[in-house]
């Protein structure tokens, strides 16, 4: 399928869920709510027409405009298409709905994502830090975070 | 076909009971182990903590992070794209050259670059000397993982060699910075040609003689068949990739799949696991996929090194590398499996937004799933055959 036409069902089938698109991007991505993600995902992963079983990649980012998103690689081993969707979330108001319960590689990523970035995803099964010490304060990929002088009491040479 | 590793059932009452063998009944609990961060068979510093029902697996919970050195923090400071790519290498430090690899196919993907034709084929021969390189750490660790320690010895002795045809390349061994965005950092020395088919004729017979010292060793086979069966859909589901996915009998390699640089000007084949010696997609068919890889990569080489063009090693390219706003995610086949970076520009000299979705980290990810119930001897051995660089799952 082309991206052109997984927008289309995705639109007939969502609506307003599915917020926006670029199609003619190198790759084409498609935005979706936030609190419709794992709906979407779980369509797009069962639909016989779709089955992009394989999550390549799902990234947190910082758009420094007080806008925090994520980006679903997805492929299908089945049809050999691929797509991008995007989720997005204030800074203020970080949450996205998790995606793990579709694919369980999903897990380890938004771990990783909330561990960076502070984005909550709800209904996730183990949301704590997964890089980071269990102690750290402060999201590190975020556009405005600060090098912490000290860390649990020790100067932090710069 | 051997059989699957059962329990003594004859002793167990019922969950928390066990009854002696004069009788008595014991209440019995779930203990919690702790492995690693420093433990020789974690492979680095890894943290495993087991939950174990007497020596069953009932649970494992990997901590990570103890190598955590900020690659994507750092590669939003560099002053340009270039000087990430040092970074890059320090990611997968026994598989260097294909993490430059991947990144700089990125890079220029977004700038539209095309490299000359010679450095794609230098960079298909590096990179899979490379797969090789590490192919052989992979096997020769699972030898000592499983309690072999001689293969262990022989494998660094014929990594040696390549690391040898690397050090005469670019001068370093390990850490290369010899792929850059738009080219290679120098051409090939005059006799880097001879000397790499040499290798390639030394190497074929050594594969062999490493399968009959290991590989079909019965009391290897014993241990590794039917341990840390991987089914298909799982690691489909959790996106394992490389010879994970493969030993697990889906047939997927990016190299084919989603070709790259000139892939797709050799004849070889991905390697599946077929369960020959217990189920697909236990540890031996994981060793095996490696193995046969192995050869395989041979085979590339030896087509690339009869087929390289002479020519430029450099593009042309601007002198500050400046994409336009944009993004993209470009994968590669290392030898751990896809790697991809996710690079997003917003049109200045350095990336917005590098992700690294590095293979070791989602492979991983799937070892709960297919240690619950394994014995902790085992474990050893499911995590060695996962084969992971923790410079990689940490970055």
């Amino acid at each position: 399928m082309t991206a052109e036409e997984i927008y289309k069902s995705l639109k007939t089938r969502f609506g307003d869920a599915v917020r926006e698109a670029k199609l003619d991007a190198r790759q084409p991505w498609i935005l979706v709510a936030w609190n419709s993600m794992k709906e979407v995902a779980l369509f797009l992963r069962d639909d016989p027409a779709m089955q992009f079983d394989y999550l390549m990649c799902l990234s947190g980012v910082d758009y420094n405009d007080g806008r925090l998103g994520v980006v679903y690689h997805l492929s299908s081993m089945v049809h050999r298409h691929k797509i991008v969707l995007k989720a997005q979330c204030t800074k203020d108001n970080s949450h996205v709905q998790s995606v793990s319960a579709v694919w369980g590689t999903a897990n380890w990523h938004e771990r990783e994502a909330y561990d960076l970035l502070g984005i909550v995803f709800d209904e996730h099964p183990d949301l704590r830090r997964i890089l980071l010490p269990y102690d750290w304060e402060g999201y590190p990929l975020r556009k405005d975070f600060k090098v912490p002088e000290f860390y649990n009491g020790m100067k932090v040479p710069y | 076909m051997i059989e699957a590793k059962t329990l003594p059932t004859s002793y167990v009452t019922q969950p928390g009971e066990i009854r002696t063998s004069s009788g008595k009944t014991l209440h019995t609990d779930e203990m919690i182990i702790n492995m690693g961060p420093q433990h020789p068979s974690t492979h680095g510093v890894l943290r495993l903590e087991i939950v174990v029902d007497g020596e069953i697996i009932v649970d494992v919970i990997p901590h990570i992070g103890y190598l955590h050195r900020c690659f994507e923090k750092h590669a939003e400071h560099m002053t340009n794209y270039q000087q990430v790519l040092p970074y890059a290498d320090r990611m997968d430090y026994v598989a260097a050259m294909n993490m430059e690899h991947g990144y700089a196919l990125a890079v220029e993907r977004m700038m539209k670059i095309e490299v000359p034709e010679r450095v794609e084929y230098i960079r298909v021969i590096m990179a899979e000397l490379q797969r090789i390189a590490s192919h052989l750490i992979a096997v020769g660790t699972f030898g000592i993982d499983a309690g072999a320690f001689t293969p262990f010895l022989y494998a660094f002795h014929d990594r040696e060699h390549i690391l040898d045809l690397y050090e005469m390349t670019c001068g370093a061994r390990l850490l290369y910075n010899y792929i850059w965005i738009g080219g290679v950092s120098h051409d090939l020395p005059p006799q880097f040609i001879d000397k790499a088919k040499e290798f390639c004729t030394y190497f074929k017979p050594r594969i062999k003689q490493f399968n009959d010292l290991l590989t079909f060793n019965e009391i290897f086979v014993k241990r590794c068949a039917n341990v840390g069966v991987l089914p298909k859909d799982v690691a489909i589901n959790y996106a394992c990739s490389g010879p994970m996915l493969r030993a697990s009998g889906v047939n997927w390699d990016l190299r084919r799949d989603d070709p790259y640089s000139v892939y797709n000007r050799f004849e070889w084949e991905p390697q599946v696991g077929k369960g020959e010696m217990g189920t697909v997609g236990d540890t031996w068919d994981r060793h095996i996929v490696r193995m046969r890889e192995m050869e395989q990569s041979v085979r590339i080489i030896e087509q690339a090194l009869a087929g390289i063009p002479v020519g430029n090693v450099q593009a042309a390219i601007p002198k500050r590398i400046r994409p336009e706003a944009g993004e993209i995610y470009a994968r590669t086949e290392t030898p751990r499996g896809e790697l991809g970076y996710y690079v997003i520009s917003d049109g200045s000299t350095t990336p917005f937004r590098v992700k690294a979705r590095s293979p070791a980290f989602v492979n991983l990810s799937v070892l709960p799933e297919i240690s619950r119930g394994a014995m902790i001897a085992d474990l050893v051995l499911i995590a060695g055959s996962v084969d992971i660089v923790l410079g990689e799952v940490d970055r």
